[in-house]
Formats: structure tokens, C-alpha cells, sequence
């Protein structure tokens, strides 16, 4: 059976992931836009994380100047400033390091900046996401990213050699998620994670359903009844497209796939009454198609037999 | 003909009555995903939690069912969305990183060292090589040490200085200041050529031993300098103090790296993204480890290597650091690291 679900937005991201129940799921992989999105959001948030945290600690130490001159000195003073040093020392590491950690960990699984963008990380093989891919992932994003952004900024335009070795293997590792249809970057290979969208979807009403409540408060109105070959013309991809169409809010489609349908059956009786015509058929040839899909019979569309 | 008219007339397609009498169990399902995803797990009843892997299986057959038999597009695409979120949730980490941290140190880091075994023992010999190479290479030649040991200013540590002025860089450092800022500055340092070394075995492993046979090149060209002088045990122990644990975690991180070239180059039967990734997993165990290893190197090297001020006790301190390495990592099965490794033995 192909569990490829049926949807109404398709793209070139779409991935079909198993879960460990054996239920296939459509995902979405992110696109290479919001992860470079993401990444410039969580490399200022780090930055202003520093600068913020820098700027604290100075203060207590009350100023570059007499930092500089006490802490070589062998005061108590000069103790205190040491220890102060070693904290900046370990909170830069640990902004460096640890921020990708500590929120991707979380049951979000996302940084800030890809809570923006709208994208998570998750296991490529559908099974738990484990602290061990986190830690994989993100010790790989220093050799992807702060390695050769130090080298280049140490190496300088002017050392030739060294300039462009730096610039190549930042390009290397920036480039490689053009180069997989993922989008995976080297860490994410490493890991066994990925980067996908967040699914949002509210449950909109039943058509159908809806129509019921509507034609109990709604005045006396014609009953549209069709006939079986009628309803054989269509298959589920236009029952998908009709529907689209009755949830939209556009009278103007409305009118136009009402002439169409109604030039392909050869019917007129829905005039200025269109949209109720329209779910009076979205529903019957709902019915229709499901009772074919309960004994085992699909039409795709309008070209398809039913098999 | 009748009896279709009947059907559409209850209002109610089979499939809509089907959405009806489960839609309770969607919304409370989306209510406790959505509550969890904005990091209020703390609001959530006890109840709500214990039903949540319950109600996560009842919405993904819903779908399964819902697929065959009903072509609601909105049904559909809300079941999928919803399945995903609640896999999400279900799926997600499980641990916290404190939790994680205690599963890590309780068995799941000395299990990790010891599934890397092969590559530890390849690595090792690589270093040793390492050691020899840089000694020969100044033997024979004395300009290579400047090749190799980084040039710094007013340094002591060059060919042909004299016995004292090399004795001087090994004792007589204890009323140094500031050791304690040398020694964060020593783990920052360390630290990010760990991580190299670990991270250059995405290239196929060889970058990670070119780095481990370079940094022990080093080792052996200053190891050959203090022997001119007579002075081979007083380096030892001067190395030894902090260098048992701090060449250990090079060691290991150096291994780990090599291990995801290895499973590059060779994922014997299992599709090489598989076979990466379980070695990545695994790899990244080893390397959380060594970061910590080198926080203890740097209180080492920075504190007890100037306070202790004669061979002996630097070899008593040493030794028995490297005692207790080998001790946790090869004797000590503790839990088996009940969180940690249950992942990387999947």
C-alpha cells in the first residue's frame, strides 16, 4: 500500500516519516532559507548573551583600566578580579557550547531562533530524539562555524594561503546542505537528526457537517439531488480541489467551478444558488467516493477508472 | 436510490460521524501538545500526562483509519499535523541535560569509552608513533624544533640552553600569580582541540590522527631537549601531573573522531547514514567526557603542578590520576548507563 497521505499542499520538501507505530507521516523538511534564518537569530542572541554578560562582569570589576592594572597584582583585590576573569573565561565557553544544548534538549527542540522560524530538529529514523544526537549535532557546529570564522579573522585578507583555506572550508560546511536533498548539514549526518517544520493546523469544520447545521436555521431552500452517473465523472483530486474551493471565500470560484460543473453534468438548476449546489454535490460525491473506498474500490480523478 | 437520499439526509456522512466521536480525543490531545510545546509542562495535570502516550495511539489510528475511509482534507491534514506534534512530544528528549548528566556519569560514559576500544588502541599506537617521529626528527636535525614548538618570546625551551635554565622552567614556579586564570585559559584552549580532533573525523578520520601525531611530535621534540640535559624523569613528572589526564582526553577525543571515519569509510552492511550516525552518537558520549577530563587537566596543570614542587609527588599525583581513568572507564560498569547509552545500543 503506498501510505503517500492525501493532502492539499505539496512540495519538493515533502518526506514521509515512520514512526515507531509503523504510521507513516508527512514532514516537512525546513527550508535552507529558515535555517539560515535561524542560525543569524541564535548568533545574535549569543552575541548580546556575551556582550550583556561581559558588560556585568566589568562592571563588578569596576572598569577595564583598573582591571588591567589589579590583576596583576597580589592583593585580595587582585583575587577577586582572577576569579572574575575565570568566570567570563567559562561563561564564554559555555554560551558558545552550551546554548544549542540546552535548548534543543528542552521538549521544544528547538533554539529561540528556530522557535522563530517556525522549524525543530527530530530523528531521522522517526525513534526518540536522544541527548546523545543533540551533543553530536551541535560539537560538530564548532569545526561548521566558529573554528573557521576565528581562523579567518586571525588569518586576515592579507596572508593569501591561509585566507583562502579558511574561506574554503567555512564554504565547505556552509555549502553542504545545498548538496542533499535534506537539507542535512554535517552535523546533522552525524547525528541521524534533521531540521523539519513545525506542523500548525487548526481543525477546520466538516463541510458536510457544517452544511447540516446551515440548513437547520437556514429558510426553505432547494434540495439538489444527483444522479450515480453524475457523481461518476469526478474523483477525489477534484472532490479536494471542490473543497478548497467551498472554504475559500471568493464568490467569483465559486461561480466559475459551478459552470463547470454544472457545463460537465448538464445541469442548470443551481442558478444564483451556487454555493448550496456546490456543497449539495461536494457531499454526495463525498459520499460516493467513500463508499467506494469502504469495499476497496479509489478513483484518483476524473481520468482514472475506478479500479 | 432511496437509501443514499436517507444517508445524506441525516446530515452526516459516515466519515463525519466517525470525526464526531472521536473529537473530543483530537482537542484534548491538541490541548496537552500545545501546553507542552509552550514549555508549561508544570500546568499540566498528572492525569493529562499518563494519558498522553495513550491518547498519542489513539490519534495516530484515528489517521490510519481516516485515511481509508474518509476524504475530509481538513480531517486529514489536522490528523497529520497533530500526530506529528504529538510524535514530537512523545518522541522528543526525554531527559533533561541534568538528567541526562547523571545517566552520563553513572555508566554511560565509561560504556561509550569502551565500545571505542579498537579505535582507543589505534589512536594510541598513532600517538606513540607520534612521540617517536618528533624525537627522531630533532635528533637528527635540531632546526626541526622550531618547525614544531610554536616560537614564543623570552622561552627558555630551546636547543643548546643550558641544564639550569630548563630546571628553571620545571621547579620553582609556585609563587607564579595568577595560575588560576592560566589554567581556564589552558581548558579553553584544550578544549577546542578536542573538539577538533573529534570533528575532523568527518573527514574519513585522517585529520584527526595527522592532529594527534603532530601534538605528540611536540611531546617528543621537547622530551628529547630536556633528555640533552639530563633532566628526562623531572619532565616526566612534570608532564605527568596533569598529562595523564589531558593526553588520556586528546587520546579519546582523537578515538572518537576516529571511530565516525571509520564507519564512513567502512559501514560494513548497514547504510553508511545509519552507520555515521550510530558512531556519532556514541562518539559524542566520549566527547562530553573529555571536555571534563580537560577541566580536570587545567585545575592540574594550573594548581597542582606549581604547588607541587618535586618529581615525586608530581608522579604520586599523575599516576594516580591516570589510575582512576582507567579504573572508571574499564572496571567500573556501574548502571550501564541506564539513560545515556540505552540510544547508542539501539
Amino acid at each position: 500500500m503506498t501510505a503517500m497521505p492525501t493532502r492539499l499542499r505539496r512540495s519538493s520538501r515533502d518526506r514521509v516519516l515512520v514512526t515507531p507505530e509503523g504510521i507513516a507521516l508527512p514532514v516537512t523538511v525546513a527550508s535552507r532559507g529558515a535555517r539560515a534564518g535561524a542560525l543569524m537569530l541564535d548568533l545574535v542572541f549569543i552575541f548580546l548573551l556575551i556582550l550583556g554578560s561581559t558588560m556585568a562582569l566589568f562592571s563588578i570589576a569596576g572598569g577595564a583600566s583598573a582591571f588591567m592594572r589589579e590583576i596583576e597584582s597580589d592583593t585580595a583585590a587582585g583575587h577577586v578580579l582572577q576569579f572574575i576573569f575565570i568566570v567570563w573565561i567559562v561563561v564564554l565557553f559555555l554560551f558558545r557550547n552550551a546554548y544549542f544544548l540546552f535548548f534543543e534538549l528542552g521538549p521544544r527542540g528547538a533554539t529561540p531562533g528556530k522557535r522563530m522560524a517556525g522549524i525543530r530538529i527530530a530523528a531521522r529514523d522517526g525513534g526518540r530524539l536522544s541527548a546523545e544526537m543533540v551533543i553530536a549535532r551541535n560539537l560538530l557546529r564548532d569545526v561548521e562555524l566558529f573554528l573557521p570564522l576565528v581562523f579567518l579573522a586571525s588569518a586576515g585578507v592579507e596572508s593569501g594561503a591561509a585566507w583562502l583555506a579558511a574561506t574554503g572550508w567555512f564554504l565547505i560546511f556552509m555549502l553542504f546542505p545545498m548538496f542533499n536533498r535534506d537539507g542535512l548539514r554535517a552535523g546533522d549526518i552525524i547525528a541521524g537528526s534533521w531540521v523539519l517544520e513545525r506542523p500548525r493546523q487548526k481543525l477546520e469544520a466538516a463541510m458536510s457537517v457544517a452544511r447540516g447545521a446551515q440548513t437547520a436555521v437556514a429558510a426553505p431552500h432547494r434540495k439538489y439531488h444527483f444522479e450515480d452517473a453524475e457523481l461518476a465523472v469526478y474523483g477525489e483530486y477534484e472532490l479536494q480541489a471542490l473543497e478548497r474551493v467551498l472554504r475559500g471565500k471568493r464568490d467569483q470560484s465559486i461561480e466559475s467551478v459551478y459552470q463547470t460543473i454544472a457545463a460537465k453534468i448538464g445541469r442548470n438548476d443551481g442558478w444564483n444558488d451556487e454555493r448550496r449546489f456546490l456543497e449539495a454535490y461536494y457531499t454526495q460525491l463525498r459520499a460516493r467516493l467513500e463508499a467506494g473506498m469502504r469495499m476497496g474500490r479509489r478513483k484518483a480523478d476524473k481520468f482514472s477508472d475506478e479500479g | 436510490m432511496t437509501a443514499t437520499l436517507d444517508a445524506i439526509e441525516s446530515a452526516a456522512l459516515r466519515s463525519d460521524r466517525f470525526r464526531l466521536e472521536r473529537e473530543a480525543d483530537w482537542k484534548r490531545l491538541e490541548a496537552i501538545v500545545t501546553r507542552m510545546e509552550k514549555g508549561r509542562i508544570r500546568g499540566i495535570s498528572d492525569e493529562d500526562l499518563l494519558a498522553l502516550p495513550g491518547l498519542y495511539r489513539t490519534v495516530a489510528s484515528s489517521l490510519s483509519i481516516a485515511r481509508e475511509t474518509s476524504l475530509d482534507a481538513a480531517t486529514l491534514a489536522y490528523l497529520e499535523a497533530l500526530v506529528q506534534r504529538a510524535w514530537f512530544v512523545v518522541y522528543g528528549p526525554r531527559t533533561s541535560l541534568w538528567e541526562w548528566f547523571r545517566g552520563f556519569l553513572g555508566g554511560g560514559w565509561s560504556a561509550a569509552v569502551r565500545a571505542i576500544w579498537v579505535d582507543i588502541l589505534i589512536a594510541f599506537v598513532v600517538m606513540v608513533a607520534g612521540t617517536a617521529v618528533g624525537w627522531l626528527l630533532v635528533s637528527h636535525d635540531p632546526e626541526w624544533y622550531f618547525a614544531l614548538v610554536p616560537k614564543q618570546f623570552g622561552d627558555a625551551r630551546v636547543p643548546g640552553a643550558s641544564a639550569e635554565a630548563l630546571k628553571a622552567t620545571i621547579f620553582g614556579n609556585s609563587g607564579q600569580n595568577g595560575m588560576s586564570v592560566f589554567a581556564a585559559q589552558l581548558f579553553s584552549n584544550n578544549a577546542q582541540v578536542s573538539i577538533l580532533a573529534f570533528a575532523l573525523g568527518f573527514a574519513f578520520g585522517v585529520p584527526s590522527l595527522l592532529l594527534l601525531v603532530h601534538n605528540m611530535a611536540v611531546l617528543g621534540a621537547m622530551l628529547w631537549l630536556y633528555n640533552g640535559a639530563g633532566l628526562t624523569t623531572d619532565f616526566a613528572g612534570w608532564i605527568a601531573v596533569h598529562g595523564t589526564t589531558e593526553i588520556f582526553a586528546i587520546l579519546l577525543a582523537g578515538a572518537a573522531g576516529l571511530h565516525i571515519g571509520r564507519s564512513l569509510a567502512f559501514p560494513g552492511r548497514r547504510p553508511v547514514l545509519q552507520a555515521t550516525a550510530q558512531a556519532g552518537r556514541r562518539a559524542a558520549l566520549v566527547m562530553a567526557g573529555v571536555v571534563l577530563m580537560l577541566v580536570v587537566a587545567a585545575l592540574l596543570e594550573g594548581f597542582a603542578r606549581q604547588l607541587v614542587d618535586e618529581t615525586a609527588g608530581r608522579f604520586a599525583i599523575g599516576g594516580s590520576m591516570l589510575l582512576i581513568w582507567l579504573g572508571y572507564f574499564f572496571a567500573f560498569r556501574g548502571n550501564d548507563g541506564h539513560a545515556a547509552s540505552r540510544d547508542t545500543s539501539r
